[in-house]
């Protein structure tokens, strides 16, 4: 908006909020709202980190995640190495530095997370727009085929599909996110049901808007909440995903670090050294769990009624 | 009622349909079947002749046509692998996969309900606190890793549990835990939110007002109400034991379906991965339509719509 509109547009604001007798945006409102849950702060706060480590691996690990060296494989936690460093986390099979391992494989995992759930999340936001709003025959063919899509063991599904096209983060990007749009489909089409048949619709169509304008102006916003709930959600969904993947050996391929590859290798050495797979166990939980704990405070506060 | 439930069914034949398409497309996603089916070493002729006589040189619709053909009749062709029917390979490690599951349901229900149940009488109490924080590390820890966390303490430390293979009740117990502990952490989750839901209800306070006392309220009463959607839950549940039994059956070495299709795929042996990818769904597909049977007898509001 530019400076000379902007008159006009306060005078339309209405007479109660420029006389400043009403609260603040509700974009302030809903910060200070989900500032308060303590949990969801947390969460929020962990995610943080797990993204600043993803990109500031280079910069935080004092190894490269692929350096072997092989006199100093398998070193328990804090073993002191050359130059005054030390390996904090240990080393691995090949004597790879496990911490660096676990900063970089915070990369694989939130690209996948984040691509997959972009994939998903507008290809369900459409199907659910179009098939609520829509209804009758193009609902039945939407819904059907969810109850197809969900009938697959996920899992399984993609691994077959993986392993026909061969592992690559593209092909596992694609995978997951083609195959995960049906809770979106269905949240976002729960909320078109009962928000086409709301006065400002009606309005707007008394009003001669098109249904495509009906659509992205006014229905699209209000199902957003829900969708963004959702997409919060399935992200934690989408990290195990891809780390189950790479524990398969499905997943992005070695040498790049991935938190799955690294529990498939410490697997074999369980009885000897239990470091190689209980830190990037942890690095999945740890995410996971902040995850679901923000995604559980934005769901609590946007709509308490939602049931995810 | 018959019409509702004729419905269902119809949906339910419709949706396996669907699958049997998807099961097909996989293989038809290799580009050329045959170079996967046949050895590496097959001669240029072979692989001509190999192609005509099963028809890949057929169109899209007819040779999906002829796979539906032989998947209703339970043929899915050789096994490449194990030159077996892969059908049989398949019909073989169903009951292994199907103990597996239900005995991670019988785990997950035997410590979710009754949880979930504590965690909502007792709200805000301490056992309640410490059953949600259980229930939301279950939740987000990685299967995988929990199997192997399992191996490393109750086998390699303690030496108290197997940590492969199948047979007695003891080898059972460690990947039932596994597989059944993300179901545990959301029907205690369910559970939990679905008693306080009721416990709100008018009901409840009448009953309490004509002076039930606490247990048969909380049992008679409120649980009755808030089963309705753990039962749907389990259905759903259902399919991701079977989806996750891949996982658990790998770590644990359990000759079951998932551990058979995941080496399938390594081996490239798609007749055995199309017959397992379409059993294991169409087993979800009949659960789910059983639980909507078990549905319409427990709430009756579904009947009249």
């Amino acid at each position: 908006m530019s400076a000379e509109t902007e008159p006009a547009r306060v005078l339309l604001r209405p007479p109660a909020v420029r006389a400043g007798l009403v609260g603040p945006a509700p974009i302030i409102l809903f910060i200070r709202r989900l500032a308060r849950r303590r949990t969801a702060l947390f969460g929020l706060v962990v995610v943080m980190l797990v993204v600043v480590a993803a990109l500031g691996a280079p910069w935080i690990a004092a190894y490269d995640p692929t350096e072997q060296d092989i006199t100093n494989r398998l070193r328990p936690p804090g073993s002191p190495a050359a130059a005054g460093r030390a390996h904090l986390l240990g080393t691995d099979h090949l004597g790879r530095d496990i911490l660096a391992r676990v900063l970089y494989g915070a990369r694989p995992a939130l690209m996948v997370g984040f691509a997959a759930v972009a994939i998903s999340g507008v290809l369900g936001m459409m199907v659910g727009l179009v098939s609520g709003y829509f209804g009758g025959p193009i609902d039945d063919v939407f819904m059907r085929l969810a109850d197809i899509q969900l009938a697959f063991p996920f899992i399984l599904l993609a691994i077959a599909v993986i392993g026909v096209l061969g592992p690559s983060l593209p092909v596992i990007i694609v995978v997951i996110g083609v195959s995960s749009w049906v809770v979106y489909a269905r949240v976002v089409r729960g909320a078109v049901l009962s928000l086409r048949e709301r006065e400002f619709v009606q309005a707007a169509h008394a009003l001669g808007s098109g249904d495509g304008r009906v659509l992205l102006r006014h229905i699209l916003p209000n199902a957003f909440t829900p969708w963004l709930v959702v997409a919060t959600l399935d992200m934690a969904r989408v990290i195990v995903i891809e780390s189950a993947l790479s524990f398969l050996g499905l997943g992005v391929q070695p040498p790049t670090p991935t938190w799955g590859g690294m529990l498939a290798d410490g697997r074999v050495y369980i009885s000897t050294a239990w470091w190689l797979a209980t830190f990037p166990g942890l690095a999945i939980l740890v995410t996971v769990l902040g995850i679901n704990l923000f995604g559980d405070g934005l769901r609590d506060t946007l709509d308490p009624r939602l049931t995810l | 009622m018959r019409i509702y439930l004729a419905r269902r069914l119809a949906q339910a034949l419709l949706v396996l349909l669907g699958v049997s398409f998807i099961v097909f497309f996989i293989l038809y996603l290799t580009g050329d079947p045959v170079l996967i089916l046949l050895p590496p070493d097959a001669s240029a002729e072979d692989v001509q002749k190999f192609r005509e006589a099963m028809g890949f040189n057929d169109p899209f619709i007819v040779q999906y046509g002829r796979f539906l053909a032989g998947a209703l009749r339970g043929d899915f062709g050789q096994s490449v692998r194990h030159g077996e029917p892969a059908f049989s390979l398949v019909v073989e490690r169903m009951p292994a996969t199907f103990e597996l599951a239900g005995a991670a349901l019988l785990v997950a229900l035997g410590l979710a309900i009754p949880a979930g149940i504590v965690s909502a009488v007792r709200r805000n109490t301490l056992v309640d606190y410490v059953s949600t924080v259980v229930a939301l590390l279950g939740q987000s820890m990685p299967t995988f890793w929990l199997g192997i966390m399992l191996i490393l303490v109750f086998s390699v430390q303690l030496n108290l549990l197997p940590s492969s293979g199948r047979g007695s009740l003891q080898h059972l117990v460690l990947p039932a835990i596994t597989l059944g502990l993300f179901t545990t952490a959301r029907i205690t989750r369910l559970t939990r939110s679905g008693m306080l839901e009721v416990l709100g209800q008018d009901y409840i306070r009448t009953a309490r007002a004509k002076g039930v006392s606490d247990p048969p309220v909380v049992w008679k009463h409120a649980l009755k109400n808030a089963a309705i959607p753990i039962v749907t839950i389990v259905g759903i549940e259902l399919g991701t034991l079977l989806g996750g039994s891949v996982i658990t059956e790998t770590i644990f070495a359990w000759p079951g379906v998932g551990r058979l299709s995941v080496q399938a795929i390594y081996n490239r042996d798609y007749p055995v991965v199309q017959a397992a990818v379409f059993l294991l769904a169409s087993t979800f597909v009949l659960v789910n339509l059983f639980v909507d049977v078990v549905y319409t007898y427990l709430d009756p509001r579904i009947r009249l719509r």
